[in-house]
């Protein structure tokens, strides 16, 4: 064992409670979780096992299961994913990691192409139970080919699952409902929120079904919709506006299929919907969730729907560019106020400096 | 023949069968002319891509592999589907997109699936099947099942990335797979040798360290046994094997290709599978006209029958759009 990961994962007794823990000791202890419960569950990737992962998001995995089911991959983003379909039709549960999620990109085929359509192609006969996970997002300073969420790739793809962590507890739940889940599953960890640590419940009540949304702070006023990292910035702002403000925070966890009960249901009761997203402002997910609600609650929305987004521009590197480009908590409760108090869209900061 | 035989019955009569397999290569024959007919009359929707020439790799395969050794392959599907075992019932029903198709009809002519007789699917984006079966052979081996995976491609997948990422990371983890490359001569219009820099996709084994062997693809013997070979290296414990069949598709690369960018004589320089194994049982005694003839008159009448129930089958309704999006039936937004 080389760090207090590895300790967690092989120690933690199903359903103890309140065990602080970073994001990636948490998503070891998933893995870790469902590979005990299940020996068809097989965790491969790019230095996965004897390092534990880059992020060490696999660390103790190969001491407590073996060379046989933690197994370190060659540079082949093709052939991880494309053997992870392969394995999970022929009866295993792959989890295989995608170390930055660009690096779908040269292995887009086996998910999208593949994997989301074989149950379809079959009729029935083949399933494909498989989570790849790969860290996405800014914030750390990689650059603008390892910072992207990468999360409105995989948006229109049926027979595909996408979730998204938002922090330690939330990973340990929703990927062990991944891995439970028989559809393919794009898994992504936001890198920036690795090392933060939160509170988290073991053990199987833990677990999180895929498809359900979790509202995380409840409020009259606004419904901030939000995913992976940016559902913090959203709980920030919205402790940020209150009293004046009472802001409702919606974690949406699973991005495909997307909760829409649970944001309608929100949004008819607070009449404002805020989209706090980390993706290019053209082509994000936003803009679904933003058309749906507006066609279904037409006439009982008390200001327009808004989102906040990153610019449409690349992931810049040095760091006050990074850190202006992401949407900050200051940023998003200056514009829910202005949005609140003008009753129209507020311009984003990027209008100023262009 | 009848038409209530099943797929995994079909499958089973070519074991140790040669005559078996001299009929099924005909049937083959035969099913991808009424195919070509089908779509002559408009009576076909799509595309379609035929391999006529190419049926003696399809049998070996079917003849030397156990209804457990998976097969992944690729887009062109008749004769493999057909060889397996699926019948021409399902395969005539789901190139007309009807009920009674091997998939329902979703799927049609490129996507066949019938896991009883091991047929995992036909993959449409060339190289995709070699990395799948590079992990189905990775479930086999982390499961303890002394199965083989065996992926089937043409001499374009040799040229893609998931051919060299596959067979590298079959070769490091030593997965019992055997990969079949089904050389043509040609990927789509364009001929091997002008694409491929050297004269044997089988020698890039050596750059993986997996042993490879080159095949007579146009003999159905040649076919069966090489494969006989391989499978046991694999699931004895040697890793993957890399064969090379040589054929050729007398054919162009589908529907609408009318092959004009051969050159003149070349188709004839091959000679014909079926003819191959045909001389050899009548050499052998195992063959004559009577029995030939027979074996004719029995594919037409069966590919005739089938025919009529493919046509009969009713079309989907729209519900099947929307059926096995997910395995656990999610509804649609």
């Amino acid at each position: 064992m080389t760090s207090d990961g590895a300790a967690v994962a092989a120690t933690s007794p199903p359903g103890q409670a309140g065990t602080r823990l970073r994001m990636n000791q948490a998503i070891a202890a998933a893995i870790a979780d469902e590979m005990r419960a299940d020996p068809s569950v097989v965790c491969f990737g790019e230095d996965v096992a004897q390092a534990g992962g880059v992020f060490k998001t696999s660390t103790g995995l190969l001491d407590e299961f073996g060379p046989l089911r933690v197994r370190d991959t060659p540079i082949s983003e093709m052939a991880i994913v494309g053997a992870a379909v392969g394995a999970a039709a022929a009866g295993l549960r792959p989890v295989v990691e995608v170390m930055f999620a660009e690096f779908y990109g040269v292995a887009f085929d086996p998910i999208v192409t593949q994997a989301a359509k074989l149950h379809y192609l079959s009729a029935g006969q083949l399933t494909v139970p498989m989570v790849s996970r790969g860290s996405v997002g800014a914030g750390r300073g990689f650059g603008a080919t390892h910072s992207q969420t990468c999360e409105t790739w995989f948006l229109a793809t049926p027979g595909l699952k996408v979730a998204v962590a938002s922090g330690a507890r939330s990973a340990y739940g929703l990927l062990r409902g991944a891995i439970r889940d028989e559809s393919p599953v794009v898994f992504l960890e936001p890198k920036a929120l690795y090392g933060e640590r939160e509170h988290v419940t073991t053990g199987d009540a833990a677990i999180t079904p895929l498809g359900v949304a979790a509202t995380l702070r409840p409020g009259a006023d606004v419904t901030l919709v939000a995913l992976g990292q940016m559902v913090g910035v959203a709980l920030d702002a919205a402790e940020r506006l209150a009293p004046a403000i009472d802001a409702e925070v919606i974690d949406l966890q699973t991005l495909l299929p997307w909760d829409r009960d649970a944001v309608v249901e929100s949004v008819a009761r607070t009449g404002r919907l805020v989209v706090v997203e980390e993706n290019p402002h053209t082509g994000g997910w936003g803009t679904e969730v933003a058309a749906h609600v507006a066609a279904t609650l037409f006439g009982r929305l008390r200001a327009p729907v808004h989102r906040v987004t990153n610019p449409d521009a690349p992931v810049p590197f040095a760091r006050p560019l990074e850190m202006r480009f992401l949407p900050s908590a200051e940023y998003v409760a200056e514009q829910v106020t202005d949005l609140l108090e003008a009753g129209t869209l507020p311009d984003p900061w990027w209008k100023e400096v262009a | 023949m009848s038409v209530a035989e099943t797929p995994v019955a079909r499958r089973e009569a070519l074991r140790d069968d040669r005559l078996a397999r001299y009929e099924r290569m005909i049937e083959i024959r035969q099913v991808e002319i009424a195919i070509r007919e089908l779509h002559a009359a408009g009576r076909a929707w799509g595309t379609t891509h035929c391999a006529d020439g190419q049926e003696a790799v399809a049998v070996g395969i079917a003849a030397a592999a156990r209804r457990s050794d998976v097969i992944a392959a690729g887009h062109r599907t008749h004769g493999l589907g057909l060889a397996l075992g699926v019948t021409p019932e399902a395969l005539l029903a789901e190139i007309l997109g009807r009920v009674d198709g091997a998939v329902g009809g979703i799927g049609g002519s490129i996507h066949l699936t019938d896991m009883s007789v091991g047929l995992y699917h036909t993959f449409t984006i060339i190289g995709t099947q070699i990395p799948q079966a590079a992990g189905i052979a990775l479930a086999n081996q982390v499961l303890g099942r002394d199965d083989v995976a065996i992926a089937l491609f043409g001499d374009g997948a040799a040229n893609i990335g998931a051919f060299h990422e596959g067979l590298n990371l079959a070769a490091v983890w030593r997965l019992p797979v055997v990969f079949v490359c089904e050389n043509n001569q040609y990927a789509e219009y364009t001929r091997f040798d002008a694409m491929t820099p050297i004269a044997d996709v089988a020698r890039r084994g050596d750059a993986y360290g997996i042993p490879w062997e080159i095949v007579d693809g146009q003999d159905a013997d040649a076919t069966t046994d090489a494969m006989e070979r391989a499978l046991a290296s694999a699931r004895d414990g040697g890793g993957p094997v890399l064969l090379e069949m040589k054929t050729y598709r007398f054919v162009g690369h589908s529907r609408s290709d009318r092959a004009t960018y051969r050159p003149p004589g070349e188709a004839d320089t091959w000679p014909d599978p079926i003819d191959v194994l045909g001389r050899r049982l009548r050499d052998e005694g195992l063959l004559d006209d009577e029995a030939a003839a027979a074996v004719e008159a029995r594919v037409r009448d069966r590919i005739a029958a089938a025919l009529a129930f493919a046509e009969a089958s009713p079309e989907p309704e729209p519900a099947a759009i929307l059926a096995n999006v997910h395995a656990g039936g999610l509804a649609c937004a």
